[in-house]
């Protein structure tokens, strides 16, 4: 068996706010159409992890990034940031629904990277919103504004926006916290299937969803690995660390 | 009905009280905290009191303005012949002096004919269409001027520049805000006006054209901070969920943020709009303050060059007359008149403001 293509390297990722530092220098690599799981308490660097990698970082004024991330083997800071942020689908934790139409929330990254024809964005926006499960819900009110949906819809559109500019990686920070259980198993459904078309970075507190849904899962720790394996090893009774353990299990600290 | 709401309120307040002393607490502590449970209900009471009129006022000061200035202008309209206001010895000296002769007074005349000769000796005429023509000119010219440098701007500071640039933007414009109306006259009469005559070769400079120039000077600054203000008021996440899409800066403005701050910038505008309708001094200095409709030319065919005429507003009239005009007189009410025209045309632009804001909030 020959070794998955690296889809993502990391390496020697440090990251400060400021003069306190969040990520203390890690190395990874995710590969091409892996779902990697990444768990951890809070303040262990999961989202600003993501965004490093989408360069939404650079938002945030104090923050100061070294070490490189290269998706495709090209270091992102040489990439286009446009462009990167194209190839990375992101879903925030708490759903920010842009104060647009449901179609035009759907239709804004294919608009962004110039789709103009309406069949296009048309089929486009179908097709998003049934792989984010909602089309059923909303496909007779599309020109409703997506802010009025309910916590758990405004979620699914996050999603289906997401998916919208054809991803190759799909980053899901804590996708889960406002949906429903039942909304939840069907998103990982379609998660499951998506995975045959882009790599997956889950990042979630939910251990039992890593342990469905990864193949490998990486436990972070106040900024550093604490151990990176195989769902099995990881969530086996004799993971290399024993503090991967302690958490899995819900008997940490 | 808020003292009713309070003494029901009360004794629940007061009701969990007997069943302290189980708690075995010191029993010196209870009468201090009885004692400031009323207090803190009468203060209350006090602060909610304060607070209501604090909110009635503004619709008391709104009506009691309106109020007074249409009791000023109110008997043009009951008088027949004479202004029963003014005793007659008055009347009979100015009689003597050839004042105007009063005559009654037509509202249809009032808003529909373009002859405003206020002081004639023989031929009265109090119509005043000139007069808002002049100022719906002059303002919507200023718009047109002020609205994309003014919203631009309000772009520029709040999302393509940062750092030492914004600071410095922000106070230079708020110091052009800071301006007295006076002196942006000022430099229209003597600034504007050669440039105007100029570079158009207008026969004069002082027209519509250097007012409209000015008063969008003047509502710019207030267009860019109220501008600035509501797109910082848009959540960054919405910015980062919008870059995160691939979204370039001005994708993100057009697509996102104008949206979700058009209340706001509406809110600029209009505020803007209010300045330039309400702005006197600088365009009764720098119009050239003749009463002419500025699309007409002497045999009735449209003027393409209307921008370069001379106009007139309601304010400055109000302003350049008001002192000349006898108390009680039939001038002097008509220039009230003009002022209760004016606040009906504030009025109509707020109103349609909210009119549209709400028709966005429905979709």
């Amino acid at each position: 068996m020959h070794p998955p293509a690296k889809h993502v390297e990391v390496s020697n990722l440090r990251l400060s706010y400021g003069p306190k530092e969040v990520i203390h220098g890690i190395t990874f690599d995710i590969f091409k159409n892996e779902i990697l799981g990444i768990i951890g308490p809070a303040q262990s660097g999961k989202t600003s992890l993501l965004r490093c990698i989408n360069r939404t970082i650079e938002f945030s004024a104090d923050a100061k990034v070294q070490g490189t991330i290269k998706v495709e083997g090209v270091d992102v800071r040489r990439q286009n940031v446009y462009a990167l942020r194209r190839k990375i689908g992101m879903v925030a934790p708490l759903p920010v629904g842009l104060p647009l139409t449901i179609y035009d929330n759907v239709a804004f990254a294919p608009r962004c990277a110039g789709v103009t024809a309406k069949s296009d964005l048309d089929g486009a926006v179908e097709k998003c919103l049934r792989q984010a499960a909602l089309w059923d819900e909303v496909k007779d009110r599309l020109d409703s504004l997506g802010t009025k949906l309910s916590g758990g819809q405004q979620q699914r559109l996050t999603i289906a926006r997401a998916l919208s500019h054809q991803p190759e990686i799909l980053c899901l920070d804590e996708f889960s916290i406002a949906i429903d259980p039942v909304t939840t198993m069907r998103i990982e459904d379609v998660l499951k299937e998506l995975r045959k078309e882009m790599t997956i970075i889950l990042v979630t507190n939910l251990t039992q969803q890593a342990r469905r849904l990864a193949n490998r899962t990486m436990f972070l720790w106040n900024g550093d690995i604490i151990e990176l394996d195989s769902n099995q090893v990881m969530f086996s009774d004799t993971p290399a660390n024993r503090k991967t353990y302690e958490y899995v299990n819900g008997i940490f600290g | 009905m808020a003292t009713e709401l309070q003494t029901e309120l009360a004794p629940e307040r007061a009701a969990p009280k007997p069943a302290q002393p189980e708690r075995g607490s010191a029993p010196a502590n209870k009468p201090a905290r009885a004692g400031r449970g009323a207090l803190a209900i009468a203060g209350e009471k006090l602060i909610e009191f304060v607070i209501r009129l604090c909110g009635i006022s503004a619709i008391i000061f709104v009506f009691s303005i309106f109020f007074f200035v249409f009791r000023e202008a109110a008997p043009l309209f009951f008088q027949k012949h004479e202004p029963p206001a003014q005793p007659e010895a008055v009347v009979e000296r100015h009689a003597d002096d050839h004042s105007p002769a009063a005559k009654k007074f037509a509202l249809k005349e009032f808003l529909f004919s373009k002859e405003w000769y206020p002081t004639s000796q023989s031929n009265v005429r109090f119509g005043v269409l000139a007069l808002i023509v002049g100022t719906l000119s002059v303002t919507a010219l200023a718009m047109i001027i002020a609205v994309p440098f003014g919203l631009g701007a309000a772009v520029f500071v709040s999302e393509f520049c940062g750092g030492k640039i914004k600071e410095t933007l922000k106070i230079v414009i708020e110091l052009l805000a800071a301006i007295p109306s006076v002196v942006w006259g000022f430099i229209g009469l003597t600034v504007m006006n050669p440039i105007i005559q100029d570079l158009f070769h207008a026969p004069i400079g002082l027209n519509m054209l250097n007012g409209a120039i000015l008063l969008a000077l003047m509502s710019v600054p207030i267009m860019v901070s109220i501008g600035e203000d509501s797109l910082k008021a848009v959540p960054d996440s919405f910015r980062e969920a919008g870059l995160a899409l691939g979204a370039t800066r001005w994708q993100l403005v057009y697509r996102v943020l104008l949206p979700a701050a058009k209340n706001g910038l509406l809110a600029a505008v209009l505020l803007g709009v209010g300045r330039a309708v309400g702005e006197t001094m600088a365009v009764l200095m720098a119009t050239g303050h003749a009463v002419n409709i500025p699309f007409v030319t002497a045999d009735g065919s449209f003027n393409p060059l209307f921008i370069f005429e001379p106009v007139r507003t309601l304010t400055a009239t109000i302003a350049a007359e008001l002192g000349e005009a006898s108390e009680g007189s039939q001038h002097y009410r008509v220039l009230f008149l003009i002022g209760v025209l004016l606040f009906s045309m504030t009025f109509i632009v707020n109103l349609t403001a909210d009119l549209i804001i709400r028709g966005i909030k429905k979709r």
